[in-house]
């Protein structure tokens, strides 16, 4: 199709689906500050999440939809554009790029992996099944996903991979909120300096958001 | 002044090439930057050496012939100034400067520091400009542009066409150059009628020389010597929205028409 052959309809591509992605992001540090009201909190959040059922899916599979478009087009992409440049200069200044930009595959990649992880961990449970939410109901019935993150967090080493990945989350975001207003053709002299500061800013108070909770039951403030 | 150059030399096109070091000696601070490297190449000439190659036209920052890399960034260190226009006042006695070509796969090197560009006219060939009738001259100002739409497109039309903006994108993408010229003509009534067709030929033809693609890292809008900015990229990016609405790609938007 030519859109998707086009440099600008793949990059359109990227920025649509790294936004639905975003999007996710979102909502799912809402959804998990829910722990911060204690087990009735996140349990109960967890129960209503699981009785949307089919939705749920639905939801599942446009995620996974989006994500596999993002990362093709992401590599495709970044292979395209060092093949473009196959000689370096002996001496190179950046005058405009910033770490977050020139690392944008790395930093994707690392998501990538710490997806795998993490849903294993939380979603599927089988990293450690000892705590298992599922395996382990509360006093009410509901998933107990409250004591599954506060033993998990509690091992400094799996705080630890939290924290980094979601390093590698916001160095992401830093550049890719304001990359795909761009992308998308919304930039001009008049809101390119909104889109800058409120896109790094969005980035950070979402890296801040997450890490608080690993943070917050290492520190022994929560549970 | 006195400066130790590393300059690249490369016999032809594919040969192998290297940093080589020179000195230049007694250099007036109200040399141009091209003037301090015609001193070098007169001493290069009378000890019966190679001069050093390098492309130059008008030497009054308007043609976009001269392209060096000095020190890592294109044209040098000076915001909005062609590397003609760059003098050497603007150095220090004893700098050590690094020069080399515009390196990008679509810039293949000729010799030394000169690189063919021509992709960036193949670019412009298959849709950087609008058609018209020949016959007698038309009025001036006979359509009506109104002032902001004149002023915008002025400011994308001032570029040259040097290619710095390819020299510096880690991706050897040629999107501000593409956009300049995308911009320009659509912001005019008379560059509107072929304004889909332009963006997605200009775009694909981009590609097909080898240039890479934008990842919004603006160092093309740091060293352009015209101050074109990337907001016309965002610009070039709703043009190309606009088109694919129009079924962009179709044999026959695809071809901008003659008549
Ligand atoms: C394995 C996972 C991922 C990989 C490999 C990846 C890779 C990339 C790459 C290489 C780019 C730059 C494309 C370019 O400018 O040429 C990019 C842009 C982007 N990414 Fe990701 N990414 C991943 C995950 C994510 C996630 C989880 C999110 C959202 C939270 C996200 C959001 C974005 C956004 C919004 C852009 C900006 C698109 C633009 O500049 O127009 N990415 N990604
Ligand atoms: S020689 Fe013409 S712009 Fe520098």
């Amino acid at each position: 199709m030519h859109f998707l052959k086009s440099t600008v309809g793949r990059k359109l591509v990227m920025a649509v689906s790294g936004t639905v992605l975003l999007v996710f992001v979102v909502v799912h540090l809402l959804g998990n500050t829910t722990i911060y009201s204690g087990p009735d909190g996140i349990n109960a959040y967890a129960r209503a999440l699981r009785s949307l059922g089919p939705l749920l899916w639905a939801f599942r599979l446009i995620l996974v939809a989006m994500f596999i478009l993002h990362v093709f087009y992401g590599i495709q992409l970044t292979l395209e554009n060092r093949a473009a440049k196959p000689e370096a200069y002996a001496v190179r200044k950046h005058i405009e790029s910033t770490f977050s930009s020139i690392t944008m595959i790395w930093t994707g990649l690392l998501i990538g992996a710490f997806i795998v992880y993490h849903l294993l961990h939380f979603t599927f449970q089988v990293t450690n099944p000892g705590i298992s939410a599922s395996r382990h109901p509360d006093a009410l019935g509901r998933p107990d996903v409250f004591t599954m993150v506060l033993l998990s967090f509690r091992k400094f080493f799996v705080s630890l991979i939290y924290v980094g990945a979601l390093g590698a989350l916001g160095l992401h975001l830093l550049h890719s909120i304001e990359g795909s207003f761009q992308t998308v053709g919304l930039n001009s002299d008049r809101t390119f300096p909104v889109i800058r500061k409120g896109g790094r800013l969005a980035a950070l108070l979402i890296y801040f958001g997450y890490i608080s909770i690993p943070i917050v039951i290492l520190a022994g403030i929560l549970g | 002044m006195n400066l130790t150059l590393f300059v690249w030399r490369q016999k032809g096109p594919g040969a192998q090439g290297g940093l080589e070091e020179y000195q230049a000696k007694d250099i007036s601070p109200d040399m141009s930057f091209l003037e301090m490297l015609d001193v070098v190449n007169e001493d290069l000439i009378k000890d019966g050496k190679n001069p050093i190659a390098f492309d130059h036209d008008c030497r009054e920052g308007i043609c976009g012939m001269c392209s060096q890399v000095v020190n890592g960034v294109p044209h040098g260190p000076r915001e909005r100034t062609t590397i003609c226009q760059l003098h050497m006042r603007h150095f220090r006695d004893g700098d050590a400067l690094y020069i080399e070509p515009w390196r990008a796969r679509a810039f293949p090197v000729i010799k030394d520091l000169i690189v063919d560009r021509t992709s960036l006219d193949r670019i412009i060939q298959s849709g950087g400009y609008m058609s018209v009738h020949t016959g007698g001259v038309p009025d001036a100002n006979a359509v009506l542009i109104p002032k902001h739409d004149a002023d915008t497109a002025m400011d994308a039309a001032e570029c040259i066409g040097c290619g710095a903006c390819v020299a510096a994108c880690p991706n050897g993408s040629a999107m501000l150059f593409a956009a300049a010229k995308v911009a320009h003509l659509a912001q005019l009534p008379q560059g509107r009628a072929e304004a889909a067709q332009r963006v997605c030929v200009m775009t694909e033809a981009m590609l097909k020389e080898g240039f890479g693609n934008c990842s919004n890292h603006y160092e093309c809008q740091a060293v352009c010597p015209k101050g074109i900015k990337v907001k016309f990229i965002a610009k070039l990016n709703r043009e190309f929205l606009k088109a694919e609405l129009r079924s962009c790609g179709t044999p026959e938007a695809g071809t901008p028409s003659r008549d």
